[in-house]
């Protein structure tokens, strides 16, 4: 008898917690714009890529962070996250003043309520950041600005020069000539790689009606699923840590597959590996600096996001990472002179070539309205499917 | 002198409600014990049951498609979908299979390096292969598990090894993830083997000599019985354990997925909490029903 009321009284402890839980979670916010910047709050609390905000911490000779916080009076606390889905959970607990967030979590951000919309004229290194950068789908809703840029890069076909031959110039070689490589083709391991399968159908099967890789409504969805359920049984294996990439290439379990440039530029001199850019073109991502819909510290916020699209902040930034930077006149405070031409910075023609990562959501993204697109979550059903 | 400083002592005793709680518990043995229980019990209960319970719950929760948000409402579909979608009976089904295979192997080594160990090796052998044993336990889980990376590759010591006989590494695949887990785990199930056959007095082993058993007789009838539930405490660890994992075979697993890895994507990267929790109960019903049919050999006694 006893025993039976503890045990009641437990699952209705375990009942409250969970619904306690869920009601904590579901945070709604119009979010409105700011008019003008008041007093810096003295602290700042950001999220980012790892490498996006150093402080010295991990190599006192990378530091953008400490001049940030003399000329503001801002004091950083960083964190560095993994996947664009681990940044989403951590943003959501409302912890975090700003965000450093790739297009494939930006809307999910931007729907759920999570950031402010931003007034870019109280970001004056806004105005020199390139063109082809500013009002794309992954920063702008509705006409509303709700992140500045941080860098951009693509996802390239890297292949090892001794093996595959000829020299690959189409991702062919990772799909339908996939088989010649049987067990050392690798693909990168996220649901948003099923826009590069996309990608390929909208160039070689124009019958699909594919215009943006990732608008894809239910018939695309199976046909890039099919695509990519062929490549996996060529796969010898997914990446999704960029040092287990590397450690592939040189051994050689891994001959060819997706990549980025700072991969390639990483690999030891004897590591005969090529990385290019394929007629198709690329995915790629474009990552935006954003600001919580919550945030006490907004002011720091906006100071922040302005230094970080500054030519000197920003080039030390995406040189540490490996990726372009936002400003032409970024390239100048590069250490490296060829930096900007090694990342194609501001080289419109090449940039026009990648389709930066967006999270696809049911409202078709290429515009369609007479059919519903596959959001997020069918993406990641259908990318544990494929790897079975 | 003794005498007036125990009168002293005794006299200066004075009623602080310290002392009346501790007298009151002198007197009361029962709510003695309760007192000591109740902080475990509590532990025990709110993050242990109340954790458990918690998972059972939201397993019949869904998600909200448009916010991504977890929705209070009781529905079968969680459940239902692990015994219909081909993608989760096929990697339970894998998972198992996996978990069984180390197991498996595991005790085949476990058991000859025990015996050595326990009734062949002198004592200072014996040290010498107990710390050996014990050695990779003080390595981090993940350094043996690139280590196995670096091993495995096509250009690793393993295919350096077998090339010469017109082998191959098994690179990264289940095999790999087998190999690895295997190694991994093997300490856990030597352990616990080892203390079975201490137990095992050797005079019983010379007695059954005697009486003009072979030596395999005397395995199979006199040392195997009574180190059964040793076996089965070592396999409940490499079984569990193997059940569970999720890094090492996304290290050396090359493309393939097990249960652990369906749970941790269906909560970082589908943001879908009540389908990772209605997964989560597979190993957690595959370990009671394990541990329900081995309970009666008294196998939990010797964890």
């Amino acid at each position: 008898m006893k025993l039976k009321k503890t045990t009641g009284l437990l699952v209705a402890l375990a009942v409250s917690l969970a619904l306690t839980g869920c009601a904590a979670g579901s945070t709604t916010s119009a979010g409105s714009m700011l008019d003008k910047l008041g007093k810096s709050e003295s602290t700042l609390t950001l999220l980012g890529w790892p490498g996006y905000a150093e402080d010295g911490s991990n190599d006192p000779k990378v530091d953008w962070v400490t001049p940030f916080e003399k000329a503001t009076g801002c004091q950083v606390t960083f964190k560095p996250y993994g996947t664009s889905d681990e940044a989403l959970s951590l943003f959501k607990t409302g912890q975090y003043d700003a965000i450093a967030a790739s297009g494939d979590a930006t809307l999910r951000l931007v729907a759920g309520g999570y950031v402010q919309p931003l007034n870019t004229k109280l970001i004056p290194s806004y105005a020199k950041v390139y063109d082809f950068l500013k009002n794309r789908a992954w920063n702008t809703v509705d006409g509303k600005t709700y992140g500045v840029p941080h860098g951009y890069g693509a996802n390239l076909l890297m292949y090892n020069t001794k093996v595959v031959k000829p020299a690959p110039t189409s991702w062919s070689v990772v799909f339908d000539g996939a088989s010649t490589y049987k067990g050392k083709v690798t693909a990168y391991d996220s649901p948003i790689y099923i826009a590069d399968a996309a990608l390929y159908l909208m160039k070689h099967q124009p019958a699909l009606g594919i215009t943006n890789p990732y608008a894809l409504d239910a018939t695309q969805l199976a046909a890039a699923v099919t695509l990519l359920k062929a490549q996996r049984a060529n796969v010898g294996e997914y990446w999704s840590d960029y040092l287990k990439s590397i450690q592939s290439f040189e051994t050689g379990n891994s001959v060819v597959g997706t990549t980025w440039q700072v991969i390639k530029n990483s690999m030891s001199a004897k590591a005969s590996v090529d990385a290019i850019l394929p007629s198709e073109g690329a995915t790629g991502w474009s990552d935006s600096w954003m600001v919580s819909s919550t945030s006490k510290h907004v002011n720091c916020a906006y100071k922040w996001l302005d230094y970080i699209d500054s030519p000197k902040a920003n080039a030390a930034a995406t040189e540490y990472f490996g990726e372009a930077p936002v400003t032409a006149d970024a390239c100048q405070y590069a250490s490296d002179k060829a930096f900007c031409a090694t990342y194609h910075a501001g080289d419109a023609a090449y940039a026009a070539k990648i389709w930066y990562w967006t999270t696809p959501i049911t409202a078709c993204l290429d515009g369609r309205k007479d059919v519903k697109c596959t959001d997020y979550s069918a993406w990641t059903k259908a990318w544990q499917e494929i790897k079975g | 002198m003794p005498n007036e400083l125990s009168d002293a002592g005794v006299a200066a005793i004075a009623v602080t409600p310290a002392r009346r709680v501790s007298s009151f518990f002198y007197k009361h043995p029962k709510a003695r014990l309760r007192a000591l229980i109740a902080l475990p019990a509590l532990w025990l209960g709110l993050v242990y049951v109340a954790a458990l319970l918690m998972l059972l719950v939201t397993a019949f929760w869904t998600v909200d498609e448009f916010t991504g948000n977890t929705k209070v409402a009781f529905k079968l579909d969680n459940i239902i979908s692990l015994f219909t979608d081909p993608l989760y009976t096929t990697v339970t089904l894998r998972t198992l299979g996996i978990a069984l295979g180390v197991t498996l192997v595991d005790v085949i080594l476990a058991l000859p390096i025990a015996f050595f160990m326990s009734k062949v090796a002198g004592p200072r052998l014996r040290n010498v292969i107990a710390i050996s044993v014990l050695l990779p336990l003080w390595a981090s889980y993940l350094v043996k598990a690139y280590a196995w990376r670096s091993v495995l590759s096509d250009k690793g010591v393993l295919q350096w090894l077998l090339a010469p006989i017109g082998l191959n590494t098994p690179g990264y695949s289940l095999w790999g993830a087998a190999i690895t887990l295997g190694y991994i785990w093997l300490p856990y199930v030597i352990l616990p083997i080892y203390g079975g056959l201490e137990k095992v007095p050797s005079n019983m082993l010379e007695a059954s000599s005697d009486l003009g058993a072979k030596t395999l007789t005397t395995i199979r009838r006199i040392v195997f019985p009574m180190i059964l539930p040793s076996i089965i405490a070592g396999s409940i660890f490499a079984f569990s354990l193997t059940l569970g994992d999720y890094i090492t075979i996304s290290i050396v697993g090359g493309p393939n997925q097990m249960l652990g890895n369906l749970i941790y994507s269906n909560v970082g990267t589908a943001n879908n909490l009540p389908m990772a929790a209605a997964l989560a109960l597979i190993p957690i019903a595959i370990m009671f029903g394990y541990l329900g049919a081995v309970r009666r050999t008294g196998a939990l006694d010797n964890l």
